[in-house]
């Protein structure tokens, strides 16, 4: 899903906000080769429209993934026998609680670093961007923390296995989203790119806070129904 | 501003794919061309349903007497769960996104789809996959032999304790599988949303986009969950996880759940377009217009909305309480009722037309007919009392072959005639495309109509050896079997002769009314140079009324 997720994205996007040089020719609508005017009626659909809608339509379905590794540990915990692996209470909750106010509050700085990149401020909105990615590595690194302080692997009985599933699948959305808003913020530095548009942004942004509100469902789930 | 990589590279997809189209070769390369991409899929499906088909060759051989007597069972299992997968994965699924990637954008009148690129690489991860799947019968341990169902423990047992072995590989190749359609649904639900032509609205669109459109959006909202199931299956076989595993506590139903959350839905992913394949048909050959085209464009959507809530009843006999059983059996039985306006709406059209008997229309009949029947024992299975009777016996394997092969297949086989003159730009042969007809038709009804008395009488599915009391019932398939084999070959014949040497097709060879068929045969790189106006309703046969209002300009542009 991972391949899936940054593949889909890239692709969605690289056509629209072409790197120099690589793929500079090509364009999501075959470019004509001569120019008419029936032909630049032909050509005229909404490029971001269609790629932010086709984004959005991604996200949608990804979410499903999610809601179904969510049903299937609502089923698995209300039916399983033997849920806690032996020895464990359950989980500590005051670093995740911090780690969670860190990442939901990174979702207010993107949203900020787009505002600030509607106003052509480039500098104030690579300065919230970069932010926001600090803030997702410092996520990350508190949930590699976490892991390894925990006294259960991934094959400790099926909560072990939960455990990990849920938390690892959503820690890679969260690592993707981070890899996306570097290739982005790579962008911002070519001259004049978000100039006309910045449809791969706003896809970001928005990826970005889809693996917030996972993260809260995640969290109610794990941390305070225990 | 230099690009001297960008030449240097002379990517295929690099350069604009305005070109005149050339030869056979570009069939070969990474083209983003929905109507080569549209080609590819059918092909290369194909050469896999060829494939598949030997496979049931081989199950049909083996029980044509009751001993296990001509492969070891353990082959047999091999067999069976690489036919279905093939069949299923390789052949229905990239078939009918073949289709819909050749005609949706045209239909549509667009250009090309939403995300070309993206198009591209969808398809190639089929032959990726399916090398990946075909590579499984040369490990030590074989293929997967779980079913196609793959449930747990069966699917979890690793007895040679390799790593890489046939399970595995099967979760993986399926897994890719799923990746390739999710960017397919992506493209086709953002094609149909915004790349209409003008004056092409909602309900302006040919029934077979409605039904490509319902079938893409099951696809985005229940495959994810096989995606999740198919996790944690992995995990469960490579990694020594315990999700399914009921020693550890874990729940082997849950993953019957994921699965035919996905894969009952997925029957309507393959069901619908073939659907819309008959809506575009029955009109044509009838020479009237579509009955009732705006409810039978919705009825697709409500098919798709209701084949979400209907998966449990795969699990009747999985210590299902009784409250779902009813539930289940309730809205199975809903399923009947916009999939039976469908039916009516083609009977209605068919009704007092003037019938023109050609490939594509005996194929679309046939396969209704055989689709009212298999629709009526769909309606029986989904009463409990008859499921919990025949679960699992050769009734429902009947059944359900009268779907993928009497109604999808042969439904496929009527689109590819329809469209083969556009795709072609050749016209097939009539007479070797009856003789195709008659061996598939008389085929395959003599080969899955014997399953419901064997099944009836209790022959389990998924056994190399029976009681000889269904030896009459076996024999009967397995010739059936045979001459559906055999059905393949007239069609083979045609389409290769007519490709290579076959009379040049116009533009409309059937008089159809329709978008794809106002452009040359096979259409221009761009579709429609001119982009099409449209202004009326499809199916407008026996009316004056033009579909479009600039229909001159578009004819002289290509």
């Amino acid at each position: 899903m991972l391949l899936l997720l940054s593949v889909t994205g890239k692709l969605l996007r690289l056509p629209i906000y072409p790197l120099p040089g690589t793929i500079m020719e090509s364009s999501v609508t075959s470019q004509p080769t001569q120019a008419s005017p029936a032909q630049a009626h032909a050509h005229g659909h909404d490029v971001e429209g269609t790629s932010l809608f086709g984004f959005i339509v991604f996200l949608l379905s990804e979410s499903v993934i999610f809601l179904s590794f969510f049903a299937g540990y609502y089923i698995i915990k209300t039916t399983t026998p033997t849920w806690l692996p032996p020895g464990v209470e359950g989980l500590e909750t005051q670093a995740p609680l911090i780690n969670t106010i860190v990442l939901v509050s990174s979702s207010f700085v993107i949203w900020g670093a787009e505002e600030a990149l509607k106003k052509h401020k480039m500098a104030l909105f690579r300065g919230l961007w970069l932010l926001t990615s600090a803030m997702g590595i410092y996520f990350l690194v508190g949930q590699a923390i976490e892991w390894m302080s925990l006294p259960f692997g991934f094959t400790t009985g099926v909560y072990g296995g939960l455990f990990y599933l849920l938390t690892g699948f959503h820690g890679l959305h969260v690592l993707t989203g981070i890899l996306l808003q570097f290739l982005m913020l790579g962008r911002s530095l070519i001259p004049g790119n978000y100039d006309k548009g910045h449809v791969g942004v706003t896809e970001v942004s928005l990826f970005w806070h889809f693996v917030d509100v996972i993260w809260i469902i995640l969290f109610c789930l794990i941390y305070v129904w225990q | 501003m230099t690009n001297a990589p960008a030449a240097d590279l002379n990517r295929p997809d690099d350069r604009p794919n305005h070109q005149p189209p050339t030869g056979w070769g570009r069939y070969l390369t990474f083209s983003t061309d929905h109507k080569v991409i549209g080609i590819q899929y059918l092909v290369t499906s194909f050469l896999f349903f060829l494939i598949g088909g030997l496979l049931a060759m081989v199950i049909r051989a083996e029980l044509i007497t009751p001993e296990s007597d001509l492969v070891s069972r353990s082959v047999y299992n091999s067999m069976f769960t690489m036919h279905g997968t093939i069949m299923i994965f390789l052949w229905i699924f990239p078939s009918l996104v073949g289709l819909a990637n050749y005609l949706v954008p045209l239909m549509i009148g667009a250009q090309d789809m939403a995300f070309p690129r993206l198009n591209a690489i969808a398809f190639w991860l089929v032959p990726l996959f399916g090398t990946l799947l075909m590579a499984s019968f040369f490990l030590p341990d074989g293929t997967a032999q779980a079913g196609w169902w793959v449930y747990p423990p069966v699917s979890i047992q690793n007895p040679s304790g390799h790593l890489i072995n046939g399970q595995f590989v099967w979760i993986v190749a399926v897994a890719i599988s799923g990746v390739s359609s999710i960017m397919g649904a992506v493209n086709f639900v953002a094609t149909i949303f915004k790349m209409r032509a003008p004056g092409m609205t909602f309900f302006r669109m040919p029934a077979y986009v409605w039904a490509v459109l319902s079938a893409q959006l099951i696809q985005l909202s229940a495959l994810p969950v096989l995606t999740a199931g198919a996790v944690m299956l992995l995990f469960d076989l490579a990694v020594g996880t315990h999700f399914f595993d009921a020693n550890e506590g874990g729940n082997p139903v849950l993953f019957q759940h994921f699965f035919w959350f996905y894969s009952h839905p997925a029957v309507y992913v393959m069901a619908l377009p073939v659907f819309g394949v008959f809506s575009e048909i029955v009109p044509v050959y009838s020479r009237k217009p579509l009955f009732g085209y705006k409810v039978v464009a919705v009825s697709s959507l409500l098919i798709s909305f209701v084949s979400i809530l209907v998966w449990v009843h795969h699990m009747y006999t999985s210590y299902t309480p009784g409250w779902m059983r009813m539930f289940f059996m309730v809205t199975t039985m809903l399923v009947a009722v916009p999939t039976g306006v469908k039916v009516f709406a083609w009977t209605a059209t068919v009704w007092k037309g003037k019938l023109r008997m050609e490939t594509p229309m005996l194929f679309a009949l046939g396969a209704i007919v055989m689709f009212l029947f298999a629709g009526i024992t769909g309606v029986m299975l989904a009463a409990t009392p008859i499921d919990i009777h025949v679960n699992n016996t050769y009734f429902v394997v009947g059944h359900f072959h009268y779907v993928v092969y009497g109604t999808i297949t042969m439904g496929m086989f009527a689109a590819i005639y329809h469209w083969f003159p556009k795709m072609a730009g050749r016209m097939y042969y009539e007479g070797l495309g009856k003789v195709h007809f008659w061996l598939a038709f008389i085929g395959t009804n003599l080969n899955f109509l014997p399953m419901h008395p064997a099944g009836l009488q209790g022959m389990l599915r998924r056994v190399s050896s029976y009681d000889p009391e269904y030896a009459f019932w076996n024999v009967l398939a397995s010739l059936g079997g045979f001459l559906l084999g055999m059905s393949t070959l007239p069609f083979i014949l045609n389409i290769v002769s007519s490709w290579v040497q076959g009379p040049k097709a116009p533009a409309n060879p059937w008089r159809a009314i329709g978008l794809e068929w106002m452009v040359s045969s096979p259409p221009p790189v761009e579709n429609f140079e001119e982009l099409p106006i449209v202004t009326a309703e499809p199916y407008g046969y026996g009316k004056s009324e033009p579909l479009v209002e600039n229909a001159a300009a578009i004819a002289a542009s290509n």
